[in-house]
């Protein structure tokens, strides 16, 4: 969580000293959700996000090196740099992105959930239990591939947790104006799936219905609607003023930080003291530095990568009135582009 | 302001559908002289929407974030001047938003929905193709959702990436039954959304993310109908929205080199201006058209090919369509797969000295 702090608030600043660009969202407040969840998966599980994905990356496991990369555009990112911001993918730790539409994400999870399926009662690799998990906000509920999906999920008793980060607000909408019944644990049991509430400011509570989600789904009984009530202490990007949400809102949620919330209950229980955590602070604060130099040491894409993996072949652009493969011909990325 | 509304008026009280506008006078179609505030587009938008929105009582607008003035505010105002029930926002479903504005124009009313970004037209892309398009052929013109216009931001911003930057007009120019119009500047925007507003049929309406002097009257610009935006006897140069800035530096250094450029803007890309590009082409025998979105099947090669059959003959050199490159939109790319002014300047050369 510290991490996921750590690492949003030095993105906010290398934005805005120009180092980064594009539509960047930063998840800061909501990092209960994202440990509470990942932390619990195994590597060979996947996970599905959104927009906001940079902590999900890092909690699957991603390196922050990484994903600072990827986040200057530089070649050494998750994606060489080819995604950006909103679209972190990582095969190694099975995380199968970052999608900028929102909902788009969800059909993707719930065809990973199918294959892990398969492989376990088709294919009789009893020890494949992997299970998946698509984050998505409250906007997306009232999208029609959430729905789609959870029919599909329910239908199939597929091994998928559908984790709703309900933060009240998509940009400037408040969820209860946007939404017939807010109450959106409710439509699980209409798709016949269990739909639980929890508090997503709250790590330790989160942790807990995420395990039983989980195994839950590691059984074989099927899929499982988890909504976190949680909150966004940033605006919707880096671009957002954050003008309309109440600041007595703000501050309600401000004082159910859950790092702040964690430290404090491992403090008073004697299951850390102020010093060792301070001590993991200062770790992570060199973590996040250390990622920003390698970021901005690594070098940019060379102009051929743009060609690069548009189909399954590379010199699939055919060729050109000059007899060579297009995508070989240098004039075909150099032309005179003014950069 | 106060007669253009008059005129307005009156031709309204006439109808009895808010959609029905055949007898606009052809004087309203004509610019008026300059002389209002500098804006940039969102703000001539916004000013086409309150004219729209205040001329006839039974038009709506709708969309994601509109409320508190849209993420590019070309909204602002509205839901405080017309109230709530006019101006609202709806959830996150395209797919939803696109159809409940087919239904409100199908009882009568205009509709302008908005889509956040044009990126994201594509779950109400099938609602588009198979139900505003065909509304008022399938029902034997008993009904019709002409009062629809849906408005959206397209093109790239520069830090877009995938999502943010498409320009999918090509697709919907495939669809017989709607129009698509794109705007070049804010002065053009305010007029051209005015028409398609009041347009009966259903209407794309692309608008590309760009500063300029917006008259402050309610004025409409015509559809369908291309503008000679720069003379010339070379070469005729055709685009339209965000990419007619670049094509114009791109004529100025043509000049320099004693090339003269005619610069079309097509407005309207379906039904589009076929007579003045060809009229334009007759003159120069050379046609060059530049768009940001891919080549492949962009919808350059629907003028290169309608102009190839109408002018084969007259035809000096081999259309040359400068456009983006066949990939998804790229982030960090983005200045080398964007048909930039040194790329249509060369091509100018190129199909000059064939």
């Amino acid at each position: 969580m510290v991490l996921g702090r750590a690492f949003e608030d030095m993105c906010a600043q290398m934005y805005y000293r120009g180092k980064m660009f594009g539509f960047v969202h930063l998840y800061n407040g909501q990092e209960a959700v994202s440990t509470g969840f990942i932390k619990l998966l195994k590597k060979e599980d996947s996970a599905v996000s959104t927009y906001r994905d940079h902590v999900h990356a890092l909690s699957k496991g991603v390196p922050a090196r990484e994903v600072m990369s990827e986040l200057f555009g530089k070649t050494t990112g998750c994606c060489r740099g080819q995604g950006g911001s909103m679209h972190m993918f990582s095969k190694e730790h099975n995380l199968l992105g970052g999608f900028a539409f929102i909902g788009e994400g969800i059909p993707v999870a719930t065809g990973a959930a199918f294959s892990s399926k398969y492989r376990r009662e088709v294919l009789g690799e009893a020890d494949c239990d992997h299970v998946t998990l698509a984050f998505f906000g409250d906007g997306t509920c009232n999208n029609g591939q959430f729905y789609e999906c959870l029919n599909l999920a329910a239908l199939w008793k597929l091994p998928i947790i559908f984790v709703v980060e309900n933060n009240l607000w998509a940009i400037g909408m408040s969820h209860m104006r946007a939404t017939s019944d807010p109450q959106i644990w409710k439509k699980g049991p209409a798709f016949g799936m269990p739909g639980v509430h929890v508090d997503g400011m709250d790590v330790l509570k989160v942790r807990e219905v995420a395990k039983e989600a989980i195994e839950r789904a590691r059984r074989g009984e099927g899929p499982t609607l988890v909504e976190c009530e949680t909150y966004r202490f940033r605006g919707h990007s880096l671009a957002d003023p954050d003008e309309l949400r109440d600041p007595a809102e703000k501050a309600h949620y401000a004082a159910r930080d859950p790092i702040t919330a964690l430290k404090k209950y491992m403090i008073e229980n004697n299951l850390a003291k102020e010093a060792e955590l301070k001590t993991i602070e200062k770790k992570i604060d060199e973590v996040v530095e250390d990622a920003v130099e390698f970021a901005d040491e690594s070098p940019q894409p060379p102009r051929s990568q743009l060609l690069d993996n548009v189909f399954a072949d590379p010199k699939g652009f055919g060729i050109g009135p000059d007899g060579r493969y297009r995508c070989e011909d240098p004039k075909f990325t150099e032309g005179t582009a003014h950069v | 302001m106060a007669s253009a509304l008059r005129r307005l008026g009156s031709a309204a009280a006439r109808r009895g559908l808010s959609t029905a506008c055949e007898d606009t006078k052809k004087s309203l179609f004509q610019l008026p002289q300059a002389g209002g505030k500098s804006s940039n587009l969102c703000s001539a938008i916004n000013q086409a929407l309150h004219i729209a929105l205040e001329s006839d009582p039974r038009s709506y607008l709708f969309g994601e974030d509109v409320s508190f003035g849209g993420v590019f505010r070309c909204t602002t105002g509205l839901a405080d001047r017309y109230g709530k029930s006019r101006v609202f926002n709806t959830p996150l479903c395209e797919q939803g938003i696109v159809g409940f504005g087919i239904g409100l124009a199908a009882m009568g009313n205009r509709a302008i929905a908005e889509i956040q970004f044009a990126d994201y037209i594509f779950p109400a892309f099938d609602q588009i193709v198979n139900e505003a398009s065909k509304f008022r052929y399938r029902s034997g013109n008993q009904f019709n959702c002409g009062g629809l216009t849906i408005r959206a931001p397209y093109g790239a911003v520069g830090h877009g990436g995938h999502y943010h930057s498409q320009s999918p007009e090509a697709f919907f120019c495939h669809v017989p039954g709607i129009k698509v119009v794109i705007p070049r500047s804010p002065r053009q925007a305010k007029g051209l959304l005015l028409s398609c507003i009041r347009d009966p049929n259903p209407v794309v309406f692309f608008e590309p993310k760009a500063i300029e002097e917006v008259p402050e009257e309610d004025y409409m610009l015509p559809l369908s109908e291309a503008e000679v935006i720069r003379e010339g006897s070379d070469i005729t140069v055709v685009g339209w929205g965000a990419q007619l800035s670049i094509m114009e530096q791109a004529c100025a250094g043509a000049e320099k080199e004693g090339i003269s450029c005619e610069l079309i803007d097509l407005k309207t890309l379906i039904p589009w201006d076929k007579e003045t590009v060809e009229a334009s082409v007759r003159k120069t025998g050379r046609l060059l058209i530049s768009h940001e979105a891919p080549v492949t099947g962009g919808f350059g090669a629907e003028i290169s090919a309608s102009i190839v059959e109408r002018c084969f003959l007259r035809l000096e050199a081999p259309v040359a369509r400068i456009c983006g490159l066949d990939t998804p939109f790229p982030l960090v790319f983005e200045p080398f797969y964007m048909p930039t002014k040194n790329k249509i300047l060369d091509a100018i050369k190129a199909t000059v000295n064939y």
